[in-house]
C-alpha cells in the first residue's frame, strides 16, 4: 500500500515535471531563438515589438515566473493525496 | 553637493547596516557557518538567493551587453532566469530532501565513492573560481569609477573588502546581509530606470516605455523602431535582429539554463529552508525577486542605447565638457576612449557596416553606471546605482567564497583527507581556503579570460552546465547509474568543455576552428550531451549501483520528512 503510494505519487510528479518542461522549452528556446523568424512575422504585436523580439526579452521572463507558481501549487495538492504534507 | 561625496554617503551607510547585520549575526557553530541551521523563512531566502545570485555580471554587465548586442543579449536574460525552472523542477526539492550540506557531499553519497566526492570538489572549485573572477572584475570597475583610479586597483581594493566581508558571518549572516543587499540592488536598478523612461517615453513604467512610443522628437514614433533606424544609421546591427549565428545562440541559452541548475552556490542556498515543500515556496519566491531586475534589465539597456548615441554622436569634441561633462569621467578610466580618426574634431560613433571609421570605443560594461549621467538623472540616483553595483559584487563574490571555502574545508579536508578534524580547525581550513581562492580570482579579475564580464561568468556556467547539471541529474533520476559512469561523464564532460574554454581563449585558438561554429561560451551544451552519453556508455559496461543505494535514490522522490540539513 506504502509503496504503491510512493509510485504513483512518483508518476504523477513525474507528469508535470515533463509537461511543465514541455512549456519552459516552448516559450524560451522554441519562442524566443528556434521559431523566432515565424514568431515575429505569424503573432500579433506586443505593444511596438514583434512577438519573438518581446518573448526573448520580457514575455519568457514572465512565463519562468508563472511556471514555478504552478508548479508549487501543483505539487502541493499532489503532496496532500498522498499524504506527504507536513 | 559633490556627486563623489554623495556616492560615498550612499555606500558608507549601505556598507554600515551589511556590517551591522553580519555581526550580530555572526555564526556560532559549524552547522551554522555552512546551513544556517535550516531556520530562514522562505521569503527571506528568496530574497537572499536573488542578491546573491544577481552578480556583478547581472548588474552591471548584462544591460550593457544587451545596449549594445540587442536581441544577442536576450542569451543573458532567458538563460539566467530560465535556469531557476530547471533547478526548480528537477534539482533542489531531491536534493534538499538528501539532506546533505554541499552538493559534493552528494555527489560522494549517492555515488558511494569518494573519488567521486574528489572530483565534484574539483568541478566546484573551478565553476566557483572562474565566477568569482568576473565578480572580481566587476567590482574593480566600480571601485575605479568611484575612486577615480585604474581597474587594476579597484580590484584590489575590492578584494580586501571581500575578504573582510565574506570572512565575518557564515551562511547566516550571509543570507541576512543579502536580504538587505537585495533591497539596494532592487531600488538602485528600477529607480534609475523609471526615471529615464520617463524622460525618454514619458511611461513611468520602463517595460511599457520599452513597447510604447519614443516621445522626445516632434512626433511620437515607436521606440524599437526609432531604435533599430538609428543603429541602422550609424552602421550596426538592427537592435532587434541580432547578428550571433542561430545555433550559437541556442546554445549558449541552453549552456547558462543549465548551469543554473547545476551551480553549487545556488544549489546550496535551498539547503537553508526547513522542508522539500519550503524549498519550492523559497523558489517562487526567488524567481519573483530576480524577475523585477531582469525585466527591467533589457529596458535599461534599449535606454541606454539611444542615450549613448543621441548623446555622444556628432557632438563636438571640444564642448564636451559643457555638453556632456561625464564623458571626460568614463575617459579617465579608459572605459570610454575617443580616438579622433578623421581630425575633425567631432564624435562620429560608427558601427561595423559603415563606411566611415569609428572614432568612439565603449567598453559594454560601463553602460549601466554611464545611463544615467546620459539620461541626466538626478545625482542621488547615481549614487544609489553605485551602491547597487557594489552590493551585486559583494553579495555575490561572498556566497561564492563560503562554497569554495567550504568544498575546500568540508569535503576534501574534512571528508577526504582526514575525517577527525575539529570543528574549529575545519573552520580555520575554510578561512584559509578562501584567502587563497581570493588571491588567484583577483590576479584573474586583473587579467580577465574575456574584457566582458557577463562573458567570464558565462564560462562558469558552461563548466556547471557540463559537469553538475548531467551528473546530479542522473543521480535523482536513475537510480540504477553506479559510480564508474558518474565519475567518466563528469571527467569527460567539464574535460571537454575547460579544454575547449583554455584553447579559444587563453590560447587565442583561430574562431574558425569553433565546433559547428558555437564559441567557448556556449560549448557547456556539447559539454553536458558528451557527460550523458559518456555516464550511459560507461554504465552499460560496469555493475550498478547497490541496493541499498538504489533504496535511498528511490526515498528521495518521496517530499516528507526531510530533516535538518547534516554536514556529515
Amino acid at each position: 500500500m506504502e509503496n504503491n503510494s510512493a509510485r504513483e505519487h512518483r508518476k504523477a510528479c513525474l507528469k508535470i515535471t515533463l509537461v511543465l518542461l514541455a512549456v519552459w522549452f516552448m516559450v524560451s528556446l522554441g519562442c524566443a531563438v528556434l521559431f523566432r523568424g515565424w514568431m515575429d512575422t505569424n503573432m500579433p504585436m506586443i505593444g511596438n515589438a514583434k512577438f519573438g523580439f518581446w518573448m526573448a526579452q520580457q514575455g519568457s521572463i514572465i512565463c519562468f515566473v508563472l511556471l514555478l507558481i504552478v508548479y508549487k501549487v501543483l505539487m502541493q495538492r499532489l503532496d496532500d493525496k498522498h499524504g506527504y504534507s507536513e | 553637493m559633490e556627486q563623489s561625496t554623495l556616492n560615498f554617503i550612499f555606500i558608507g551607510i549601505s556598507f554600515a547596516v551589511y556590517i551591522a547585520i553580519a555581526i550580530r549575526s555572526r555564526a556560532g557553530s559549524t552547522q551554522e557557518f555552512y546551513v544556517a541551521g535550516g531556520e530562514v523563512s522562505p521569503i527571506a531566502n528568496g530574497m537572499a538567493t536573488a542578491a546573491d545570485w544577481m552578480s556583478a555580471a547581472t548588474f552591471i554587465s548584462m544591460a550593457g551587453g544587451l545596449a549594445i548586442s540587442g536581441y544577442d543579449g536576450s542569451r543573458f536574460l532567458m538563460g539566467w532566469t530560465g535556469g531557476f525552472v530547471l533547478l526548480t523542477i528537477l534539482m533542489v526539492p531531491y536534493l534538499r530532501k538528501f539532506g546533505k550540506a554541499t552538493v559534493p557531499d552528494f555527489v560522494g553519497d549517492r555515488f558511494y565513492s569518494n573519488l567521486a566526492r574528489g572530483v565534484a570538489v574539483v568541478c566546484a572549485i573551478f565553476i566557483c573560481m572562474t565566477y568569482i573572477m568576473g565578480q572580481m572584475r566587476g567590482v574593480g570597475v566600480v571601485f575605479s569609477q568611484l575612486f577615480d583610479i585604474s581597474t587594476t586597483w579597484g580590484v584590489l581594493i575590492g578584494a580586501a573588502i571581500v575578504f573582510f566581508y565574506a570572512g565575518l558571518g557564515g551562511m547566516k549572516g550571509i543570507t541576512y546581509t543579502q536580504v538587505a543587499q537585495y533591497c539596494v540592488m532592487a531600488f538602485a536598478y528600477t529607480i534609475p530606470a523609471v526615471f529615464i523612461s520617463i524622460a525618454l517615453t514619458n511611461n513611468f513604467i520602463p517595460q511599457l516605455g520599452f513597447i510604447g512610443d519614443i516621445t522626445t522628437g516632434d512626433t511620437a514614433i515607436p521606440f524599437l523602431e526609432k531604435l533599430n533606424e538609428i543603429n541602422d544609421q550609424l552602421g550596426f546591427a538592427h537592435y532587434t535582429s541580432g547578428s550571433l549565428p542561430l545555433i550559437d545562440m541556442f546554445c549558449i541559452t541552453a549552456a547558462l539554463m543549465c548551469g543554473t541548475a547545476g551551480l553549487p552556490h545556488v544549489i546550496v542556498r535551498f539547503f537553508t529552508v526547513k522542508s522539500v515543500r519550503a524549498v519550492r515556496t523559497s523558489a517562487c519566491w526567488t524567481l519573483g525577486f530576480i524577475a523585477v531586475i531582469y525585466l527591467t534589465a533589457p529596458t535599461i539597456g534599449a535606454f541606454a542605447r539611444v542615450n549613448l548615441i543621441t548623446e555622444l554622436d556628432g557632438l563636438e569634441y571640444a564642448t564636451a565638457s559643457d555638453e556632456a561633462k561625464w564623458l571626460s569621467q568614463f575617459e579617465h578610466t579608459e572605459q570610454m576612449v575617443f580616438d579622433d580618426k578623421n581630425g575633425d574634431g567631432l564624435i562620429q560613433y560608427r558601427g561595423p557596416n559603415s563606411d566611415t571609421p569609428n572614432e568612439l570605443t565603449v567598453q559594454k560594461d560601463i553602460m549601466v553606471m554611464a545611463n544615467p549621467h546620459m539620461a541626466g538623472a538626478p545625482k542621488w540616483v547615481i549614487a544609489l546605482l553605485m551602491a547597487g553595483c557594489i552590493a551585486a559584487a559583494l553579495s555575490t563574490a561572498a556566497g561564492l567564497l563560503l562554497v569554495l571555502s567550504t568544498s575546500i574545508s568540508h569535503d576534501l579536508m574534512k571528508n577526504i583527507v582526514n575525517p577527525d578534524i575539529s570543528d574549529k580547525q575545519e573552520v580555520l581550513y575554510a578561512r584559509l581556503a578562501a584567502g587563497i581562492s581570493l588571491a588567484v580570482a583577483t590576479y584573474f579579475g586583473i587579467n580577465p579570460p574575456s574584457d566582458f564580464i557577463a562573458e567570464t561568468v558565462a564560462f562558469a556556467f558552461g563548466l556547471a552546465a557540463s559537469s553538475f547539471f548531467p551528473t546530479l541529474l542522473i543521480g535523482i533520476f536513475s537510480k540504477r547509474m553506479g559510480r564508474a559512469g558518474a565519475i567518466s561523464g563528469m571527467l569527460c564532460g567539464i574535460g571537454f568543455t575547460l579544454g575547449y574554454i583554455i584553447y579559444f581563449q587563453f590560447l587565442d585558438g583561430p574562431k574558425e576552428n569553433y565546433l559547428f561554429g558555437i564559441s567557448p561560451a556556449g560549448i557547456g551544451t556539447i559539454g553536458m550531451l558528451i557527460n550523458f552519453a559518456v555516464a550511459f556508455i560507461v554504465n552499460a559496461f560496469t555493475p550498478d549501483a547497490p541496493e541499498h543505494v538504489q533504496q535511498m535514490v528511490e526515498d528521495i522522490h518521496i517530499p516528507s520528512g526531510a530533516g535538518d540539513a547534516v554536514s556529515h
